[in-house]
Formats: C-alpha cells, structure tokens, sequence
C-alpha cells in the first residue's frame, strides 16, 4: 500500500464524516463507473454503522451523489435527493440488522435499468478511502486510496483464455504497463479481471477497441476517478 | 527509492542526509513514489490550502446551526472574542487558533466543503493552529504551504509505522490526536525549528492525546467533536513551545506510535465511533439519540456501573456474567 501525502491532506470533501460521508460517495463513484449506463433504480443495502447512523451523517445523500457522479467535494451533494428526481432516479435506503462478517461501514449497491443489472459491495474504512468487495456477488478485492484508482476491469469467458492476452498485448502496444493484476471467475463461467495500471489513462475509444477483441464481455477503466 | 521513509526516525535521517527539512521530504517523496512533477504536487497542496481558509472564512462569520442544533454558534463568538484578548489567559495566537479550528470543524457539521486533514473529524487542528500562526508572523504562503507538507510526512510517518488515522479503529485519539501531532510538527518548522525539533513536538503533542476515547453523541460528528479540535489545536501550540524551547519526548515519536496502537487493542467497541459509550451515554447523549430518532440505546450499555472492568473477563466462558 503506497500512502500519498494526499491520503492526509485529503480529501477535498462536504462534511460530515470522511468515512461516512466521503467514502459513501465514493462508493457510489464506482459502482456508476463499473455500471457503465445510467440507472433508473437504485437500491442501498446498509450495513453496521451504516444503517444505524446513516441520516445522521447524510451518508444516504452521498451514496446517491456517488451514483449520479458527483465528486465528493461537490456542494450540489447537500441536494442529492432534487437531482435524483430530476435525473429520473428511483431510489431505496434499505438498514440490514443482520449481523454479517462485512465491515462495519458497508454497503450493497443494487443499479437496475432496463437492460441491465449489477450489484456492488463496497466498505468505507476511513479517511475517506474505501474497498469493493464484491461486484455481482463474486468476492474482489479492490482497494481505492482516497481516489487514486487505476485499475481496469476486464469481463472475459472463462473459455477464451487468449482474450486477457490479446488484452495486455494492446497495452504493450500502447505503452502502458501492467503493474499488478487479479482474476476473479464466478461458477457461471465468467471471469473478471482487475488490470492495476498505474498511473495512465486511458481513453474512451482505447477501451471501445479493447472491448471488440473476442471474448471480452466488457472493459471498464475506473481511471476517471481520480481528482 | 532516495526519499522512502518507514518511520519517523527514517524521516529524520533522510533530512540529515540530504540536508532538507521535513516538507521538502516529503515533496520529493511524493514525486519519487507518484512520478509526478514538483509544481503538480504544490499546485494541489494550493488547492487544499485555498479550501481551508475557504472554511475557515465562511465558518467565522456563520451562526448557522446544524441538522440536529447542537453546535454551530461557538465559531463566531470565540471569532469576536480575540479583540479581548487582554482579559483572556491565552495568547491572541492560542484563541484565534481556537476560532479557526471550531470554525472549521463547524462547517464540516453544517455539510460545508472543507479538507478530511488527516479525517473529517479532526479536521480543524491544523488548519487552526497553521492559519493563526501565519497571520501572527505574517509569514510568507510558500512557508504555509510548506507547513502542511510537514504536517502530512508526520501523518505518513504514523500511518506507515502500523498507526492509523480512523477513530473506527484506535478512537479519537486517531483523528484528533494524530491531528494534533501534525500541526504541532507543521508549525515547528513554520516557526524555523529544525527537523528533530518537529518530530519532537509531534510526539510530545500526540502522547498527551493518548487514549482519547471516541463517543460522539448519536454519532454525529459535532460533540464532543467540534471542542475537542479547538483545545487539540492548544496543546499542538503547546507541544510546539516546548519542543522549541528544547524540551524532548523522553519516548521517541515511533514509540509513541506503537503506544497508540497498543491502547488501541484494549479500547473497547463501545468507545470506538459506535457511539455506545462515553460521553453519548450521558443523559444528555441520550436526549440527542432520541431526538434524531434512532432506537433507544441497549440496556447492557447503559449500567456501567454494575459492569466488570475489561480484563476480569476473558469472554471465552459465560461464568463470570
């Protein structure tokens, strides 16, 4: 874990709480990234000190602001629930009393449209940085550190083994190394792969040309989340 | 990698070896590690300081209150209060400090856009004790900016030997303590103390914060919150005065750390940013949870007098319940 002089200074952010309020944004972020679309129902499944302090700490406001891709230092994040009427967005804050081995600042966020469908576990453990747990009920382990999230995910069929080469090949092509990388395959045969790039962007057309090569299901950079 | 630092010891070597105080350290650190170039990093160090004083200026002069009431005025009449300061015991500096970090930590409360530095919670400590100091020396914006890359090498220095800044974890100690122990380093060398002298009032300013416990009515980020950053911003000036003045930490900084985490192991959930123990436990904490309307509080945590101490209890029996 490479700590920056920014994960002190940092984040910019609207009050109350970094963990609850910034790293709920933040979450929200991610899971809009990893979406791709935009949503017309969203459903927040609270857990631990989530569901018991929530309102409290406007961490509701913020998941929401995240979904809509409100950075956390966004003052319109006060007005959250307005632009999400306006935006078309359903929305549900759902407390779960359940103990469960999450962390105790955890949440499942559930984005619906009418094509899609995705589901996202996320924990905010301070300070405003925050992990993925889960994408679709399939164990990640992302970790974010107050923004700086360069990973690329990549979805492939378990099959076409050649497609994460391909994948990497046009990275070398591209110059951008891969600095780390993680697969995660669920039992339907699916897999995903988070690709960390450290330190590089990459465009909107590279990832459309990354996601014609065959066997890729979808490519999500998350790149644009760093600010 | 020439300016990777582990603790704050290495810190301190890396200054002796290349003959640079801490924030330029730490400026080198982040280009080395990051690749990034020299004006980036301060350019966004500009943008947390701008934010500040942003908070600062709005937080002074609002009387506004928070979602739920219970603070919100203290900034503006500690504000109004410097003037008097010949009939206060504390310096102009110390009560502008005080302002400055109530002020701040209030507009965290009211939802306004401030820094987490190093977290939300304790997020007034150094923007108060940096900003006063500044305007005291009239000192010069480079220095100010520089301050803070000080502040934030103590804060890795922490972070990297095993600390951590979240009160979930080790308490408020983490937040405000750690909090204080950055600005007491920041405005050390702000003030032209040299390295040593930094880490030394870091460590003096968080081994009195030692312990802190974490019990935020409701659990809200407001009380005891907003008064505890105004009297941390204090004893970080403190700390400062005595390090400058050639007082030492008989225990050095990385041992303080250590100590930190070590009482963070004993600390019990309740006084941990659940808001089940302490001061939110308080009649008055009590009023707070029933007029935000939130369940009323278990019974178990509520009879602390009939409680056992922590440590007669291994929990691995049921016997001694």
């Amino acid at each position: 874990m490479q700590i920056s002089v920014f994960d002190l200074a940092g984040p910019i952010m609207v009050g109350p709480s970094s963990s609850h309020t910034a790293g709920a944004c933040k979450i929200g972020q991610i899971a809009r990234a990893i979406f791709h679309a935009t949503p017309t129902e969203v459903d927040f499944y609270l857990y631990g000190s989530f569901a018991t302090v929530y309102q409290g700490h406007s961490t509701d406001k913020a998941l929401l602001a995240g979904v809509m891709k409100f950075q956390t230092s966004d003052p319109r994040l006060v007005d959250a629930f307005e632009y999400a009427k306006k935006e078309g967005i359903k929305y549900k804050f759902i407390p779960v009393e359940i103990e469960t081995d999450h962390h105790p600042n955890t949440v499942r966020i559930i984005l619906k449209n009418a094509t899609s469908h995705l589901s996202v576990v996320g924990s905010s453990i301070g300070g405003g940085k925050v992990i993925i747990t889960y994408i679709n009920d399939v164990p990640v382990d992302l970790e974010m550190m107050s923004g700086r999230f360069f990973s690329l995910l990549v979805g492939t069929n378990k099959r076409s083994n050649n497609a994460l080469e391909k994948v990497k090949e046009r990275l070398k092509e591209w110059k951008i190394p891969v600095a780390d990388e993680q697969a995660i395959c669920s039992i339907k045969g699916k897999c995903m792969t988070a690709l960390n790039i450290l330190d590089y962007y990459l465009k909107l057309p590279q990832v459309l040309e990354l996601e014609k090569i065959a066997g890729v299901d979808f490519v999500r950079s998350l790149t644009k989340l760093l600010k | 990698m020439k300016y990777y630092f582990k603790n704050a010891a290495e810190l301190l070597e890396i200054c002796k070896r290349e003959k640079l105080p801490i924030s330029q350290v730490a400026i080198r650190r982040e280009m080395e590690m990051f690749n990034k170039t020299q004006p980036w990093v301060r350019n966004k160090m500009k943008e947390v300081r701008n934010t500040m004083w942003e908070a600062i200026q709005i937080g002074v002069k609002s009387t506004a209150k928070s979602k739920y009431g219970i603070t919100g005025t203290s900034a503006h009449k500690v504000y109004k209060g410097i003037n008097k300061s010949g009939k206060m015991l504390h310096s102009k500096v110390a009560i502008r400090a005080m302002a400055y970090a109530i002020a701040t930590n209030e507009q965290n409360a009211r939802m306004g856009r401030i820094v987490a530095f190093p977290t939300a919670g304790g997020s007034g400590v150094v923007p108060g004790v940096l900003f006063s100091t500044y305007e005291h020396m009239k000192s010069s914006k480079r220095k100010m900016l520089n301050a803070l890359f000080t502040a934030s090498a103590l804060g890795i220095a922490i972070l990297e030997h095993g600390g951590t800044i979240s009160a979930a974890k080790a308490g408020c100690q983490a937040e405000v303590g750690v909090g204080a122990a950055m600005a007491a380093a920041g405005v050390t060398e702000m003030r032209g103390g040299t390295p040593e002298q930094c880490v030394n009032a870091a460590a003096l300013a968080l081994k009195n914060m030692l312990g802190l416990a974490c019990d935020p009515l409701g659990g809200l980020v407001e009380v005891p919150c907003v008064k505890r950053n105004a009297i941390g911003a204090t004893s970080a000036m403190s700390a400062s005065d005595l390090s400058m003045m050639g007082v030492e930490s008989f225990i050095p900084m990385d041992e303080v750390t250590e100590a930190m985490m070590n009482i963070s192991m004993t600390m019990s959930e309740t006084i941990r940013e659940t808001a089940l123990g302490g001061l939110a436990v308080t009649k008055t904490g009590l009023k707070i949870r029933e007029k935000m309307g939130l369940p009323p509080m278990p019974e178990k945590y509520l009879n602390w007098k009939d409680r056992k101490p922590m440590g007669n209890a291994c929990g691995s029996c049921t016997k001694c319940k």
